[in-house]
């Protein structure tokens, strides 16, 4: 493999193995802040053993996300260092602000939290897990910034081979912000729902006292509000947001659709295997029209295809990046598969919680055990909808690294051997190999059987004795 | 002053919030198997920085960020040149993270035994890593027209800046046994002290030969200025009367000596520096400056005013947190870790 792939296949992977976290930190420490207020307001103790259980596991999950984001920080300089000098001005300032605005907050506020249970008074202990949940939001609300400036650049000059800044409020309301901000922030607040589901309805069919037992279906209860209401607001910002990249990014829509053809009125491609190399589609199963309206909100409307949109790029980049230069995304069938799962997942999540909020409100979730068993395997729809959708964004912004104004080879540190990333590559993998596995076995001690009364270290024990309960 | 000049200040300001704080929570993490026998003590240890170590190291970050957004090819020349010594650094501070959040939360010796090596070696890595790479900023790396790094992984292990690593790791090993003292209490704060009694005299050995080693080595002492001269004079003032202080049994006012030594250590080095952010041993032309290095002026300004807003606000809610855990960790706390 060049040095180009080794430094995309690594930042693929720290940077997808970072994004495990994230979503379930947004999300959870909402959550949470929201049980802690219920808490505070009534003084009910169950919502407390709520907050302590729901906690263990957001410090569990924060504690990856914080540690992998440290690579984040540090890693466009490192095998980037050409995309860097370019884009500093414009894309290293949000990245600055973020750590000034959101990671300090965050992280003094996280500390004080969890050590300042008998330290603060009940309403500043609930302030601090306040300012942690709102400081994750800032936080995605500024890397969001620097992506979408990626996905659509404004607000600069170039001056001396450099993207500078010439209007701050420009790239901070980047129209693309207003459709990727409440998307990702949405689809983590989805992310924690069903990650309360699972853990909570796993817990149910097992609980064997009265206590658990409220406090699980109090719990799953919560988890099916957010993670309906998210879902719903992720969808529907979803979709205005693929009619905005028809505008901005044209070709990463032609390619999660698999469009090889401009087409009008364009059909809606449900399964499609293709030809990469001769560039068609080999077998296409498309409804009539459909594409067109979910783009234009018509049944007609012209959607342009990979080929043709290629050929205008060589035309219009022809005097930098010479005649024969590609503009067309590679690994169509992933960028193809992964809307399809995004999509199917994020309905089947819609699904999921109208049919549990259902059952609940009419109280027959009782009845319904098998729905109830089957609830925690959902917990893996977010986090493959998390996953695919951002390889959309990412995979299909490519070969650019800033739409438009740098192609990604462009962007590589000259200085770096293909020895250097191997040493990395390897290094990341197996420690965010072993990384994984700790965490999982932490969230799935703690979720399976943790305690609920809040204690800090359960005795092994207490894992034997729910064994009895099946 | 312009604000280029106001954007290496602020950066040297961030490492040195960066150097006084996390320098001692390194030092707690590479002491924490000396002074913490057992687990009982070992988890006192941990909880006199538990909840402090995560804000202390949002400094470094804030740091990168800065560089990123006002000096884009310092940050892209440093980053890319000292890649390897970086991905080592990640690698510590990754484990080092996760090893305070997992550590307790199970009972298995193997399992804690194993994160709380992950502890001292991912806080004396980069203690020492620190050292190394400031020691080979100022002294000058290769840097071509181009401003790359055109050195290898091997450049960076010179003599001066591996020398200047063991005074990073023996000061921040120090100032961390005078943090713990003041902190934690019994045997654990008998064996902090005597520790702080034993390092401190190769602490001054180090930092004099390093010094000594500076005026052949590097460019420091050459236009030397009136912020290196306060420098100066502020960290071996301070050294000193830590050691005596120390001798006094003023565990806490010592503290305050290691500190005031960082801080007069940065300010000895970004002097230096200045106006250069890496200067090239390939020649003076070569030079990374806040201007050739820098972005555009209007980022400068517009980053300029947020900084002013809000650096005064994260000073003031950190050391409230430092204040809400002022108290003395003893054995009947309430241990979280």
């Amino acid at each position: 493999m060049s040095v180009l792939d080794l430094a995309r296949l690594q930042f693929a992977i720290t940077t997808v193995y970072h994004f495990i976290f994230v979503p379930l930190t947004i999300g959870l420490s909402l959550m949470v802040a929201i049980m802690q207020t219920f808490y505070v307001r009534s003084g009910n103790e169950m919502y407390k053993g709520m907050v302590k259980f729901w906690g263990k596991l957001f410090v569990i999950n924060f504690a990856m996300g914080v540690v992998t984001g440290i690579v984040q920080e540090f890693q466009f300089g490192m095998s980037w260092s050409e995309y860097s000098r370019f884009v500093g001005s414009i894309f290293g300032a949000p990245l600055a602000i973020e750590a000034l605005l959101a990671f300090f907050i965050e992280s003094t506020f996280i500390g004080m939290w969890l050590f300042g249970w008998d330290k603060l008074s009940k309403g500043i202990h609930l302030l601090t897990i306040w300012l942690v949940a709102f400081a994750t939001t800032i936080s995605s609300l500024w890397i969001l910034i620097a992506n979408s400036w990626m996905q659509n650049p404004v607000g600069f000059e170039i001056v001396d081979g450099q993207a500078q800044m010439v209007n701050f409020g420009a790239v901070v309301t980047n129209p693309n912000i207003m459709y990727q901000f409440p998307h990702v922030v949405f689809g983590g607040i989805a992310t924690a729902g069903f990650f309360v589901i699972g853990v909570s309805a796993y817990r149910l069919v097992r609980a064997t006292t009265d206590d658990d037992r409220t406090m699980f279906s109090r719990s799953l209860n919560f988890g099916l509000v957010f993670g309906l209401a998210a879902i719903v607001f992720t969808i529907g910002i979803g979709h205005l947001g693929g009619q905005f990249m028809l505008d901005k990014q044209p070709m990463k829509l032609a390619a999660t659709e698999g469009l090889w053809e401009s087409d009008d009125p364009a059909a809606l491609s449900f399964f499609q295997i293709g030809d990469e190399a001769d560039r068609k589609a080999i077998i296409n199963i498309k409804i009539p029209t459909l594409l067109s309206f979910l783009v234009y909100d018509q049944f007609n409307g012209m959607v342009p295809g990979m080929n043709d949109l290629n050929a205008i790029y060589q035309e219009l980049y022809a005097d930098i990046y010479g005649p024969d230069a590609d503009y067309i995304p590679p690994m169509i069938w992933l960028l193809y598969w992964s809307f399809r799962a995004m999509v199917g997942f994020g309905m089947f999540m819609a699904l999921i919680s109208i049919v549990g909020l259902f059952f609940s409100w009419r109280g027959k979730l009782d009845k319904h055990k098998w729905f109830v068993r089957v609830l925690p395997y959902t917990i893996v729809l977010p986090y493959v909808a998390n996953m695919t959708g951002w390889m959309i964004t990412e995979v299909g912004r490519q070969p650019w690294i800033v739409q438009g104004l740098m192609r990604v080879e462009e962007g590589l540190s000259p200085n770096l051997t293909a020895v250097d990333l191997w040493v990395s590559l390897i290094g990341f993998t197996l420690v965010y190999g072993v990384l994984m596995f700790a965490d999982f076995y932490l969230l799935w001690k703690y979720g399976s059987s943790g305690s609920t009364s809040g204690e800090v270290v359960k005795p092994p024990a207490e894992d034997l004795e729910l064994g009895k309960a099946y | 002053m312009d604000l280029n000049t106001v954007w290496f200040i602020l950066v040297a300001v961030l490492f040195t919030g960066f150097f006084f704080l996390e320098g001692f929570d390194y030092g707690v993490g590479i002491l924490l198997m000396i002074v913490g026998k057992e687990d009982g003590e070992r988890r006192q240890v941990i909880n006199t920085i538990g909840p402090h170590w995560d804000g202390n190291e949002v400094w470094l970050i804030t740091a990168g960020g800065a560089i990123f957004a006002a000096f884009p090819n310092w940050y892209a020349t440093l980053f890319s040149g000292f890649y390897l010594a970086l991905f080592l650094m990640l690698m510590a501070l990754i484990l080092r993270g996760v090893a305070f959040e997992f550590r307790s939360k199970d009972d298995n010796p193997l399992w804690r035994k194993t994160w709380d090596y992950a502890i001292t070696f991912g806080s004396g890595i980069p203690a020492l890593l620190w050292g190394v790479a400031f020691g080979n900023i100022v002294r000058g790396v290769p840097i071509d027209e181009t401003m790359t790094y055109t050195g290898t992984f091997f450049t960076l292990l010179n003599p001066y800046s591996l020398l200047f690593g063991l005074v990073a790791l023996t000061l921040f090993t120090l100032h961390g046994a005078l943090f713990l003292s003041m902190k934690v209490d019994g045997v654990v704060r008998e064996r902090a002290e005597s520790i702080a009694k034993k390092m401190w005299l190769p602490v001054v050995l180090l930092v004099v030969g390093f010094v000594v080693y500076s005026f052949f080595a590097t460019d420091l002492f050459i236009g030397f200025n009136l912020v290196q001269g306060i420098g100066l004079a502020a960290a071996v003032i301070a050294l000193l009367a830590s050691g005596w202080l120390i001798r006094k049994e003023q565990f806490g006012r010592g503290f305050i000596g290691t500190g005031v030594t960082i801080v007069g250590t940065v300010m000895l080095l970004f002097g230096g520096l200045f106006p250069r952010v890496m200067p090239s041993s390939l020649g003076a032309q070569f030079d990374l400056t806040i201007y050739n290095a820098a972005s555009g002026p209007y980022t400068l300004g517009v980053m300029t005013t947020i900084a002013l807003i809000f650096v005064p606000i994260v000073l003031a809610y950190q050391i409230w947190s430092y204040w809400v855990f002022r108290k003395r960790i003893t054995a009947e706390s309430h241990l979280e870790y």
